[in-house]
């Protein structure tokens, strides 16, 4: 079976297709394409407009780098939410015509489930991991307990790709600015104290935000604050993924989102799983960021459990939680 | 000096230890590698202090606590009394109806205790009291927080109310038991905290 996946939550559009090899998750197309502002942070307007300028050309591109006529395409999957409104209908708008067009069935999907499985259907050890999802809007430490995809861990305000985006538009870095803050921060070798943020199992980051602002107004090198800001919002990650790993007693931790990319949480996570006998993954760079490819294995594999979607039950939901998804396929 | 764990947790770990010659149970915060160490120092000590405080408040609020021997705040240990019991949430299930209802009405008791000292317990669950000598003990303050928030007070019943719900589901009359047991010793608006754990559950932040 082999699906097409439309990924529109926020400045990301892209397409993609893969095909279920007993199983396992074979990427056959992976495209995708980014808006990125002048200025400032995402208009969901504009990004809507820069989806709806592309993806027709992205659906082209992915089915022909799959090396597929369009008649091998047994279902449409789309990103259903959470997400920007304009540009989550954007992808879905598009998903319905072309499940009609082709007369194939159409499924929309969770995103953040989405990274999750990714993971798994990619990674064959990766079977029942504690995914850190850590990308520009969403923070979440997701796992598999009692039939659902439950969330428990999460941020309370601002998510922590956003965290660091804003602090690199104060000093106009140009988006993104995660990977200018890393090699900022490899510089650094002072820290400068922030606000620790953990309530319970949540992390809260826009004090910290704050307080690093604070610094740059007094102005401290920015290497040390970008040292500073990577190390403290990185162990509360670290500390939240780790204590959600005890509670469910997994032994597997998976890293998601564009955040996934930087170095120094890759290895702190790695260290607080080497200390309590457990594995870590990361899917390659291409599967961590937001992708097509990613929704097409989700639907593909709820497809394959028995879920379907009638176009009337097809509309997004841009509070679309990781904990209100059924679980047909585990 | 033998030294057994009893519990290796995300944060710390608990063992059973000697102190002065008496059986003792010591909670230890364990470095974590991954942090810088200014860090990880400065979290130990802190959360070390803030939890030794908050289980000396809740004894002086008349709340069945574990005695504290010693604090070690470098060290990040707390030593304490080894309270042998049973932990509720392996009791309650098989508890006759009227037992189960006084159980209940006395850990309503002492949250309110707590709650009328302003201390949050954080992560009041039945495996975190322990049924000793015919009182409830109440262990693990490592994520309390003092507190005059009725939001803080609700939500630290609701994390209570889910407990009863995954775990003593079968007995769906205990979280009323315990909010009437709660109500009774409350000095403060318990009608107002209720209402507030209902809109902490219509909220559907909280798992």
């Amino acid at each position: 079976m082999i699906c097409l996946g439309i990924e529109g939550t926020a400045h990301t559009i892209g397409a993609g297709c893969v095909r279920d090899t007993h199983g396992h998750c074979e990427v056959l197309s992976n495209c995708m394409n980014t808006y990125s502002p002048a200025h400032g942070g995402i208009h969901p307007r504009e990004a809507a407009n820069h989806h709806a300028t592309h993806l027709a050309e992205l659906i082209h591109q992915a089915v022909q780098k799959a090396d597929i006529p369009y008649t091998d395409i047994d279902l449409v999957a789309f990103s259903q939410g959470p997400g920007l409104g304009p540009c989550l209908r954007t992808a879905a708008t598009a998903a319905r015509a072309l499940s009609l067009s082709l007369s194939v069935p159409l499924i929309g999907v969770n995103h953040c489930v989405a990274h999750l499985e990714i993971g798994r259907g990619t990674i064959p050890v990766c079977t029942d991991p504690v995914l850190l999802y850590v990308s520009g809007a969403n923070t979440q430490v997701i796992a598999f307990a009692e039939g659902k995809y439950r969330v428990f861990g999460e941020t309370l305000d601002i998510g922590i790709g956003n965290c660091l985006d804003k602090f690199g538009r104060m000093l106009d870095l140009g988006f993104p600015c995660g990977p200018k803050i890393e090699s900022f921060a490899k510089q650094g070798d002072r820290y400068l104290p922030l606000p620790y943020s953990i309530k319970g199992m949540d992390m809260a980051f826009s004090g910290l935000l704050t307080a690093a602002e604070a610094y740059y107004r007094k102005k401290e090198s920015l290497a040390n604050i970008c040292y500073s800001l990577q190390e403290t919002t990185f162990a509360m990650l670290t500390e939240v993924t780790e204590r959600a790993m005890a509670h469910t007693e997994k032994t597997q931790v998976l890293l998601g989102g564009g955040v996934a990319s930087n170095t120094r949480l890759r290895d702190m996570v790695s260290t607080m799983a080497k200390a309590r006998g457990a594995s870590l993954f990361v899917p390659t760079k291409d599967l961590c960021v937001d992708n097509g490819a990613m929704i097409a294995w989700l639907g593909l594999i709820m497809h394959a459990s028995g879920t379907r979607m009638p176009l009337e039950q097809s509309s997004i939901n841009q509070r679309f939680r990781t904990d209100m998804v059924e679980v047909t396929w585990r | 000096m033998t030294t057994t764990v009893l519990y290796r947790g995300a944060e710390a770990e608990i063992c059973v230890s000697t102190h002065l010659g008496m059986e003792v149970v010591q909670k230890r915060r364990l470095p974590k590698l991954y942090r810088l160490p200014e860090i990880d120092q400065a979290l130990i000590a802190y959360r070390t202090r803030e939890e030794s405080k908050l289980i000396r408040e809740a004894r002086v609020a008349g709340v069945s606590v574990p005695l504290l021997y010693d604090v070690d705040l470098p060290g990040g240990v707390i030593t304490m009394e080894y309270v042998k019991g049973k932990r509720v949430k392996d009791i309650l299930n098989a508890l006759p109806e009227s037992e189960r209802k006084h159980l209940c009405g006395i850990v309503g008791q002492s949250i309110a205790l707590l709650h009328n000292h302003n201390i949050i317990h954080g992560d009041i669950t039945t495996s975190n009291m322990i049924l000793a000598n015919g009182r409830v003990t109440f262990i693990d303050f490592g994520l309390g927080m003092k507190s005059i928030e009725l939001e803080a007070k609700g939500v630290d019943l609701h994390v209570l109310m889910e407990a009863f719900e995954s775990t003593h589901s079968q007995r769906p009359t205990c979280f009323q038991d315990t909010f009437e047991g709660y109500r009774q010793v409350f000095t403060g608006d318990a009608d107002a905290v209720l209402g507030k754990i209902e809109e902490i559950v219509q909220r559907g932040r909280y798992r």
